[in-house]
């Protein structure tokens, strides 16, 4: 299985307080990896390793390397706007801008100083299909994001990022603010997109875990306990502790 | 109980305070409009709003302000062409650029700009920015539209880049987060997401500082000139319609002529016009406060 | 490419229009400064005004600023402070409060001249005050008076909520609360806004033109209803003259008016430092 991130000797602090501690992880391409473990324990922190979104804090320190397709992203020579690029990112609460939708989807393309109307249309309509939105958009495409439900938001999100044509999706809880039914849509528009990306997903939940991931990593206090295929870390864990997580001993 | 009636007592009293503040709006409303009515029956209104000749003080008299509009007009049109970017500029830097740290010494730092009485911008701009102008600007008057129109827009820089500021930093995080995370520079957060997410604080502080530019008075009374010319020349003298009011003021104007009563009138155009800008400038702001509160 | 060139210009120009003001702003003191020189001595502080510019003074211009500012003081500061707490801590949230925080928000954004005409209506003239220093300072509080109600209100905001609700919880009435909890610990912010406040006052000219300062005065004033100049008027005559003479002096008048303006703000926004500090709630 060929690996996009290499993670070595991950250690990640805010201020004087220890986040992560010494992680040592591959996640495979294209396929989707879940990161489970209890609240606080330092999931959303390694998410944000891999496209320096920690950088934003001011009192953030890390040691160690991670690895892109071979090169060390923390290395200083990094572009960093680029590498975004390359590793997209979906929030817990989605954030669309302020502007219409089709605004929201040309935005990443805009900044990258894409000015063919053509283009920008193309790339709009595919990323709205791609990302299962298309048909209940597409004749309102100059409407406010805003005027969107929840999951609609979440989905526009979803194809704001992948109109850059990232490597990399990250998904940081993404249906923790979602209903039911506009988390199904959203768990099924995950496993669709693992052909054409590499995909990282941070949960809380690990039925959802268990339902979209390919592998699964278990982090508890800022250390990586497990990583594994699903199946088998679910249903035959190596570690006591994966086990007691996974039963709901602890939580 | 005593207590009891005590505290309805004082709950009046306070109230009564309170009520100055409306009785200070009615008192400048109906000193304005009781000699502004009188003016009006002897001066058609036509004549004040598109005449283009102003010389109540002379002996031939001609009752049309607008060279007077034009004056105020031209000096703050000036300064707000320094204030506005000057102004937006220094926001963003602030809001994005700085830690909390310097924020919290810098943001009050550029109030310092507003604070000094505007007698000493007045004298700052008659006899040392005209002067200096005077040698890289040719044909430039000892007294002129552009000079205080400059240190007027240094004035107010600080209303446009502190309301400004206030409307950047309130956008929330979420969104700064989602522009980076696809791959936006900083100033291109801001440019592109923060701007245009805060425009209705941007812009009522734009309002804020265009009243305050055209409400000035002594800046423009020492260093315009107080020459009623209709013009859009920023090198020539021109008149305000605030120098006017002090000219009048200064002079032996008996009381109930017309030439006194010209100061209501314009006044009444004063007042109306910053009036307008501030409602409006107020409303536009907590229009902002409530979407992002 | 560009994107990369406007993420370092875009913040330099920032950083520009920040700094740039202030440099102007020190420049022009600078000059003012060195125009002053050998004008300010004790001589010029204690002097009248003269039609011989060497011998001219500011003596009654700052006297008669003192005693403007007193008078602003005692009417802007209860109004002030006592409309704040009435808006603060009393008032319902109904339409009349909303009327009474736009009109105010309105007063804040009046230019100067207006309140003069004001006080030259209602003043000078109908309450019959001449151009008097009673005159003179009511005009200059209703002016501040938007400027002490805010800080009024800030300062009373920003204590905490637990105050009052622990003497509440003891049987005190809102006054009793007000009056012995909460305005004390609002005392030092407005103190500062109200320094601030006299400080605006302090370099007022326009208004007191209006209700007809002086230009040329060669006495004190003596009691309220005396007529009366002030330091911004008397710098405002000099600068009018074209003699190089009163230039000078005029030049001194705005130092010393700047140095008062910036000694009141410094000790404002020093207090509004230790303010911060010592609460900590």
């Amino acid at each position: 299985m060929e690996m996009t991130f290499s993670v070595k000797n991950l250690q990640a602090y805010f201020d004087k307080n220890y986040v992560l501690k010494n992680i040592n992880l591959e996640i495979p391409r294209r396929a989707v990896t879940a990161i489970i473990g209890p609240s606080g324990c330092g999931k959303s922190t390694l998410l944000r390793c891999l496209n320096r979104m920690n950088d934003l804090s001011a009192d953030f320190k890390m040691d160690g390397q991670v690895l892109l397709d071979g090169g060390d992203i923390y290395r200083t020579k990094t572009n960093v706007t680029d590498l975004r690029r390359r590793v997209g990112m979906v929030f817990q609460k989605p954030n669309p801008f302020p502007k219409s939708i089709y605004d929201n989807v040309a935005y990443g393309l805009k900044i990258q100083g894409e000015r063919n109307i053509r283009k920008l249309k193309e790339a709009v309509r595919q990323s709205l299909q791609g990302a299962a939105l298309w048909d209940e958009v597409k004749d309102a495409l100059h409407r406010s994001a805003l005027q969107l439900s929840g999951g609609q938001q979440q989905r526009l999100c979803i194809a704001r990022t992948m109109a850059v044509e990232p490597e990399v999706v990250l998904f940081d809880e993404p249906c923790s603010a979602l209903d039911p039914i506009a988390t199904r849509k959203i768990e099924d528009l995950i496993v669709s997109l693992k052909g054409k990306y590499t995909i990282v997903v941070v949960t809380h939940n690990m039925q959802q875990a268990r339902r979209i991931a390919d592998y699964v990593a278990f982090l508890h206090w800022g250390e990586l306990i497990e990583f594994g295929e699903s199946r088998q870390v679910f249903e035959n864990s190596r570690e006591q502790m994966t086990r007691d997580y996974i039963n709901g001993t602890f939580g | 109980m005593l207590a009891r009636q005590a505290e309805y007592w004082i709950e009046a009293g306070l109230f009564l305070a309170a009520l100055v503040s409306v009785l200070v709006t009615v008192g400048i409303v109906g000193v304005l409009m009781v000699e502004t009515w009188q003016f009006f029956a002897e001066v058609s209104v036509v004549e004040f709003v598109t005449g283009t000749r102003w010389t109540p003080l002379f002996v031939n008299k001609h009752f049309g302000a607008l060279p007077l509009f034009a004056g105020t007009f031209l000096t703050s049109a000036i300064a707000m062409g320094v204030a506005v970017p000057m102004g937006l500029l220094s926001a963003m830097y602030i809001s994005e650029y700085l830690s909390e740290g310097w924020r919290a010494w810098v943001k009050p730092g550029l109030e310092i700009l507003a604070a000094v009485p505007t007698v000493v911008y007045g004298y700052f701009a008659l006899l040392i920015v005209t002067p200096f102008l005077q040698r890289i600007v040719p044909g430039l008057s000892g007294f002129n539209a552009l000079s205080p129109g400059l240190v007027m827009g240094i004035m107010i820089m600080p209303i446009v880049s502190s309301l400004s500021e206030d409307a950047l930093h309130a956008v929330p995080t979420s969104l700064r987060e989602g522009a980076y995370a696809l791959g936006a520079t900083r100033w291109q957060v801001v440019t592109s997401v923060l701007v245009p997410a805060a425009l209705s604080g941007i812009v009522s502080s734009f309002l804020l500082g265009a009243a305050r530019a055209i409400g000035e008075t002594m800046i423009v009374a020492i260093a315009a000139g107080m020459q009623p010319v209709l013009t859009l020349d920023p090198l020539g003298p021109i008149q305000t319609v605030t120098a006017y009011i002090v000219q009048v003021s200064l002079g032996d104007t008996p009381v109930g002529t017309i030439e006194y009563k010209t100061i209501f009138a314009v006044g009444m155009s004063l007042f109306l016009v910053t009036f307008l800008l501030n409602i409006v400038g107020y409303f536009m702001r907590n229009k902002f406060r409530e979407i992002y509160d | 490419m560009t994107r990369r060139v406007m993420d370092k210009v875009g913040p330099a120009l920032g950083l520009l229009a920040v700094v740039g003001g202030l440099v102007v702003l020190l420049v022009l003191i600078g000059r003012a400064v060195i125009d002053s020189w050998g004008v300010v001595d004790w001589q010029f502080l204690t002097s009248f005004p003269s039609r011989n510019a060497e011998k001219a003074g500011i003596l009654s211009a700052w006297v008669g600023s003192g005693w403007v500012l007193a008078v602003t003081g005692m009417l802007a500061v209860p109004l002030g402070i006592a409309t704040g707490i009435y808006l603060e801590e009393y008032a319902r949230d109904n339409w009349l409060t909303k009327f009474l925080e736009i009109n105010i928000a309105n007063l804040a954004g009046v230019p100067s001249v207006v309140y003069g005409i004001l006080g030259l209506g209602l003043f000078v003239r109908a309450l019959a005050m001449g151009r008097s220093v009673l005159a003179g300072g009511a005009t200059l509080a209703l002016l501040v008076l938007p400027m002490v109600i805010l800080a009024a209100r800030e300062s009373l905001r920003a204590v905490p909520a637990s105050v009052r609700e622990a003497s509440y919880a003891l049987g005190a009435t809102r006054w009793q609360t007000t009056w012995n909890q909460v305005l004390p610990a609002a005392g030092p912010g407005i103190l500062t806004g109200v320094i601030l406040a006299m400080s605006r006052a302090v370099g007022e000219t326009a208004p007191l033109v209006m209700i007809g300062a002086l230009t040329y005065v060669a006495f004190l004033p003596t009691n309220p209803l005396d007529s009366f100049t002030v330091l911004p008027i008397q710098i405002f005559n000099w600068v009018s003259r074209p003699q190089k003479a009163f230039l000078a002096n005029a030049a001194g008048g705005v130092v010393v008016l700047l140095g008062l303006t910036l000694l009141m703000n410094s000790v404002a926004i020093v207090l509004r430092q230790r303010f911060h500090k010592h609460l900590r709630w």
